[in-house]
């Protein structure tokens, strides 16, 4: 089965040094100019562009949150309309749970994973591209619709019958759904891409219990992503099709049931939260080893219980339906199973303070975020806690507590380690340090504009305001939190502005970072920074969980690679022992062209049902120039 | 940082079958993803079927015929299917074309089957819930079964050109690996589909 390449093919043991370097990356190189730019399938651009462009939706779906904070500032304010508020929340929600927070978690996937398992590209890069492609395309859409006043309004939940025809007669919720699609299918890809690298393209000797915790974290949440996106994918299908060719899905009248949608957003959406989370907790995972000094306490502990937490998680989503009148039974079950994923969770926060007690900490910006994530975080399980008993839901559902419950969660949980990710792997990505002193600012003054700002939301709810209110009058007293809310929020809002010309500073002028600035232990800090585009000259070995503390002068490698077309090595699931050398594909233009006929066929869709028909010839061609061989060396052989 | 080569793995084969080979985990990841929509597909079905008093709601259940003879060629379906996967490892080009036309023929006179059988449902979309989550899981399947056919086809043609090269035998193991999912997917359907409504 096996054919044996001719020997005359020029192989990497047959050079040194430049001479090897050079001739690597003239392969892996992506070709210049525009057109190059949109062919590129190299992990690295690719990654790039995707933490770039969630983060310029983080932007975006910031303002949103400052407009909310300033019309809620006072009562009965005239700032924002109803209409625009219900616009503004329904886009600062989706904005951040689907073009942000996800997108920004698989995007540090895309470029950290490859590097860290010691490959030189993700599997199926070119699926990568196109991901990254139909990303931007989504955003744009929803964007673009909420710029001619067709923004969604209806939450970023979308319940019917709210959502159904009869009660927005617009194309608001259509947006809504269909840009749904595109990110899932975004997001999908990219897992699929992950699960494979981690599964297939290790470096050898990276048997499974030498897989750095990050990535572990990552392709627990790739698995997480392919179970339950297809629920909401399955949704919002099913919501324009009832919207556009009266099919009875969600309607009552007809058999349907609007209590369907909730269990099919839910089965995704919970699972969501920890596609968020557990990102969030690998990032911590690999800051606190290097800051702590020390490999992170229980490193089984942490895998099993990434993975405990994965299977729970699909176990929770009835709990934010509490108050639709389920079975007592259902009811206890889901308080118990909700109860339950804080063991895990529990668990990593035990291992993390552990590192730190038994450490040598160094209290680097990075690390400082750790922290104010392990205090944030905490509070925030404990609100979880409160949220997961029946009777206390009954009695904060829909109102500012659970609001504040959820920003805890989802900021203390994925953005305050996120942040620590940006200073601690900015210097691998752009080779020069960010301003440890800006770094200092930017720490405290997110953590005290944060607590500021959300902290208390927990009293207003508790006094009875209720979520999604455009404004609230001068007797119910909610005027004076509602300002110290605002208030935190302009610090927190304005700590991001300081991080964003940290970025700009630093990338003009920062200290030069050198390949291993922090003295870290994982394999991306064994090559330059920036990397080049083959990631490594020759494809490292492993021989211990912390390659980079075991020996930090010289690197093992294995030799044998083809010099003369794009390979990579292909490692056995358990062991990472080698099994074949693997063509890897050519820049191309086709994701690119893919994704503008899916983008066609998806909009034109929610317009027409004729769509279908005329939307599909162009992507099969799109498909075929994809995969047809176009002569080149990788597909020959 | 200094390089040591510490091994040497040039005499490794270029490309593989099976576990072995990055492109069969892909379609494993796919195949997982889209068995969980079915998988939900099929819970918003019994969903609807729990939550209703009466089904199927307005209609007579689907006529037999279709749905069963498709049954019966997607079972048989696999013995040239699993012949094609054999000669495909064999690297027996001739065969390989032959199997794929075959496999080609097999999928095309499914779709004009599934043509029938949406005729056949005794209901359209928009009488009832009922009717809309038919047409919706049989519309997911036919995505799949014309994808499949699609993507066949498209092999089935570049066996025939000069880039009929022995890594296109993999891709050829692999279009029939999916293929046993396509089957293995519409099994429960027919189950769902045609004889929950008659319980």
């Amino acid at each position: 089965m096996s054919m044996v390449a001719e020997q005359h093919e020029l192989r990497d043991d047959a050079l040194n040094g430049l001479q090897l370097s050079t001739r690597v990356e003239g392969i892996w190189r992506t070709p210049s100019g525009f057109l190059g730019a949109l062919m590129s399938v190299d992990h690295k651009i690719v990654g790039r562009r995707y933490i770039v462009t969630a983060f310029a939706f983080l932007l975006l779906g910031g303002l949103l949150a400052v407009l909310m904070r300033v019309q809620l500032a006072r009562s009965e304010n005239t700032f924002l309309s109803a209409d625009k508020y219900n616009q503004l929340f329904t886009m600062h929600g989706s904005t951040m749970m689907f073009l942000f927070a996800v997108p920004v978690m698989e995007a540090f996937a895309v470029y950290l994973v490859p590097l860290m398992v010691g490959t030189r590209n993700l599997a199926f890069p070119r699926l990568n591209a196109f991901s990254y492609w139909m990303f931007l395309f989504g955003g744009c859409f929803l964007w673009i619709s909420f710029a001619v006043n067709v923004g969604p309004d209806v939450g970023w939940f979308a319940y019917v019958p709210l959502a159904s025809l009869q009660y927005t007669p617009t194309k608001r919720p259509d947006v809504w759904a269909q840009m749904i699609t595109f990110t899932e299918v975004a997001a999908l890809a990219v897992s699929v891409e992950i699960v494979v690298t981690v599964f297939k393209q290790r470096a050898p000797g990276m048997t499974l219990d030498r897989i750095p915790l990050f990535v572990w974290a990552m392709l627990v949440t790739a698995f997480l992503v392919m179970f339950a996106m297809p629920s909401i994918m399955v949704a919002s299908t099913s919501l324009i099709l009832d919207r556009l060719v009266n099919t009875r899905f969600y309607d009552s009248s007809s058999g349907g049931h609007p209590l369907l949608w909730q269990h099919l957003f839910w089965f995704f959406g919970h699972p969501e939260v920890y596609i968020i989370f557990i990102p969030g907790t690998g990032m911590v995972s690999a800051i606190l080893a290097t800051f702590a000094r020390r490999p992170v306490v229980g490193y089984p502990v942490i895998i099993l219980s990434l993975i405990a937490t994965g299977f729970l998680s699909f176990g929770l989503w009835v709990h934010h339906m509490f108050v639709t009148g389920l079975p007592q039974l259902g009811a206890g079950l889901f308080t118990a199973s909700s109860m339950l994923i804080a063991v895990p969770s529990g668990l990593q926060i035990f291992c993390w303070l552990a590192t730190l007690w038994d450490g040598r900490p160094v209290y680097r910006t990075p690390l400082l975020f750790v922290i104010g994530f392990i205090v944030i975080f905490v509070l925030g399980g404990l609100s979880g806690v409160m949220v997961a008993s029946v009777p206390i839901d009954t009695q904060v559902h829909d109102t500012y507590f659970v609001v504040a419950h959820f920003h805890y969660v989802l900021i203390g949980g994925a953005v305050f380690p996120l942040i620590g990710a940006v200073y601690y792997w900015f210097p691998k990505i752009t080779g020069r340090m960010l301003s440890e002193r800006l770094g200092r600012w930017n720490f405290w003054l997110a953590f005290v504009g944060f607590n500021v700002a959300f902290f208390p939301m927990h009293i207003l709810g508790l006094i009875g305001m209720p979520r999604r209110v455009y404004t609230y009058t001068a007797d119910m007293d909610w005027a004076h939190l509602n300002l110290l809310s605002s208030g935190g929020a302009a610090i927190f809002a304005f700590s991001f502005a300081l991080l964003l010309v940290n970025v700009i500073q630093s990338l003009r002028s920062g200290t030069l970072a050198g390949d291993n600035p922090w003295d870290a232990s994982t394999l991306e800090w064994a090559t330059s920074s920036p990397p080049p585009p083959q990631n490594f000259d020759r494809i490292p070995v492993v021989k211990h969980r912390d390659p980079l503390w075991l020996d930090n002068a010289s690197l093992p490698v294995v030799a044998g690679l083809s010099v003369e077309r794009r390979e990579v090595l292909l490692t056995s699931l358990a062991e990472a022992e080698p099994q074949i050398r693997e063509a890897s594909p050519e820049p191309s233009i086709w994701p690119l062209l893919t994704a503008i006929a899916t983008t066609v066929f998806f909009i034109g869709s929610i317009f027409t049902p004729w769509a279908v028909l005329w939307g599909t010839p162009p992507m099969a061609v799109a498909l075929i120039g994809w995969f047809w061989p176009a002569g080149s060396k990788e597909d020959e052989e | 940082m200094r390089q040591t080569i510490v091994r040497n793995v040039a005499e490794l084969p270029t490309y593989g079958y099976g576990p072995r080979s990055g492109p069969w985990w892909g379609a494993i990841g796919f195949m997982a993803l889209e068995g969980m929509g079915f998988a939900i597909a099929i819970g918003a079905y019994l969903y609807l079927y729990a939550v209703n008093p009466n089904w199927p709601i307005g209609a007579a259940p689907p006529d037999l015929w279709p749905g069963t003879a498709e049954t019966i060629i997607y079972l048989l379906s696999v013995i040239p299917n699993e012949m094609t996967n054999r000669v495909a490892h064999r690297q027996d080009l001739a065969r390989v074309r032959l199997g794929l036309i075959v496999m080609a023929l097999i999928g095309i006179a499914l779709l004009v089957l599934r043509g029938f059988e949406f005729a056949h449902l005794n209901t359209r979309w928009d009488n009832s819930a009922y009717g809309s989550i038919v047409w919706l899981i049989l519309g997911l399947h036919t995505t799949h079964l014309a994808t499949d056919v699609g993507d066949t086809l498209v092999l089935a043609v570049l066996m025939f050109t000069r880039h009929a090269k022995p890594r296109r035998f993999s891709d050829v193991t692999d279009n029939v690996f999916y293929w046993n999912f396509v089957v293995l997917a519409w099994l429960p359907l027919y189950v769902l589909l045609d004889w929950v409504p008659r319980l």
